[in-house]
């Protein structure tokens, strides 16, 4: 079979039958790649999963464009994120045309259910707070960072209450703390074997 | 047109800036979709977006495309136009702008950041993110505590309290699929509020 139709294949099987995403996604990719059909090499999987990781958007969609691209370049790179891409999309779709917000709004059997589900899924988005904080390594000493960052955009203020402002201070704040701290090093070791 | 330029325009900036993960997204998702609120025929609402995410975390695949499928459709056919195949043009955009700078970036700076990734600029930006998008995802949470999603009669905040309460222990400390923790839910919302209220 056409390698474009297999990578595409591929990755739709598995947008089509993952839950949730990202790291989700990750393990059947890896799974799939590297020991079914053998493209790549763990190290190699494992390689492209941290630049994948380095990038912005979907994990999942950066992690297939990464493989499509080490495989068979720009056409391989849109076979596999189409394959990613299309099951979600098409199921959206599908739900989208028939559950609008006014069906699940008027529909007093969809509108029960959804003032159930409403409460759990704040939940769900709390249960993240605190495991991406413990990977972060957030400590009673650095917790004030997220919080303000938390209570800035939670306000509701014109510029400050918008999130990409964050994004783009934290990356610069730890870029020039950690080129810094290397020149200092570098300087350091420069001297000390002068 | 007008709304597909800046569906086209918002999507673009949450493919740009979305580090951190699907939960990390959606604090850009709400910033640059739901917060149109005073623009009356965007009609996407905090209670729609948290219906979203929901409906996201039953169905496969991540929730940046499915939000970008879903907002994507629903904003141009409650907006100017009516008719799926507005909708479905707007799916498609969407889709296509949250993928798009990733995308070019993949295939443009691979490279680089493979031979930088152990360098202390790349390490101190990814390490100065880390706290950030923590916050990120707790503003999401904050901003869906509200009385849209937790109801303003005594009953429904009590209900709905409950409900919250419940499910985040689940997923706390159990190894129940979250899928299953929404579904106990509406099935929940649906005995109280259907059946018996």
């Amino acid at each position: 079979m056409n390698i474009y139709i297999q990578l595409l294949l591929t990755f739709f099987k598995i947008g089509a039958f993952t839950f949730g995403g990202g790291w989700a996604m990750i393990s059947i990719i890896e799974k799939e790649i590297v020991d079914k059909h053998g493209w790549l090499k763990r190290e190699e999987f494992l390689d492209l999963l941290a630049i994948a990781q380095a990038m912005p958007g979907i994990l999942a969609v950066n992690i297939s464009v990464v493989v499509g691209d080490r495989l068979k370049g720009a056409k391989g790179s849109i076979a596999s994120a189409m394959g990613t891409i299309l099951p979600s999309f098409l199921i959206i779709l599908f739900i989208a045309i028939f559950l609008t917000p006014d069906t699940i709004k008027n529909n007093e059997v969809i509108s029960s259910i959804f003032k159930g589900i409403r409460p759990a899924v704040v939940a769900l988005i709390i249960a993240p707070v605190l495991t991406s904080a413990k990977s972060a390594g957030i400590t009673w000493r650095t917790v004030a960072i997220p919080t303000a960052v938390a209570l800035l955009i939670f306000s509701g203020w014109p510029v400050v209450s918008n999130p990409i402002i964050y994004i783009i201070l934290g990356g610069l704040t730890g870029y020039i703390i950690y080129t810094r701290k290397a020149a200092t090093e570098a300087r350091k070791r420069k001297e000390s074997g002068l | 047109m007008m709304v597909y330029l800046q569906l086209l325009w918002s999507y673009i900036k949450i493919g740009l800036f979305g580090f951190g993960g699907g939960y990390a997204m959606l604090s850009l998702i709400e910033s640059e979709i739901v917060k149109h609120g005073d623009t009356p025929w965007w009609g996407i609402s905090e209670v729609t977006f948290t219906d979203i995410v929901a409906i996201s975390q039953m169905t496969p695949g991540p929730i940046g495309i499915n939000s970008a499928t879903y907002i994507g459709y629903v904003v141009p056919t409650q907006a100017e136009h009516s008719g799926v195949i507005f909708g479905i043009l707007g799916s498609l955009l969407c889709t296509f702008a949250v993928v798009l700078p990733p995308f070019l970036l993949v295939m443009y700076t691979s490279h680089f950041i493979s031979r930088h990734k152990d360098s202390p600029a790349i390490k101190g930006i990814f390490a100065g993110l880390r706290p950030v998008v923590v916050g990120l995802i707790a503003s999401a949470a904050l901003l869906l505590m509200n009385g849209d999603n937790f109801g303003t009669t005594p009953t429904e905040l009590t209900v709905s309290i409950a409900l919250c309460l419940a499910a985040f222990l689940t997923v706390r400390f159990t190894k129940i699929h979250p899928i299953a923790v929404i579904a106990a839910s509406g099935l929940a919302g649906f005995i109280t509020y259907y059946l018996i209220l």
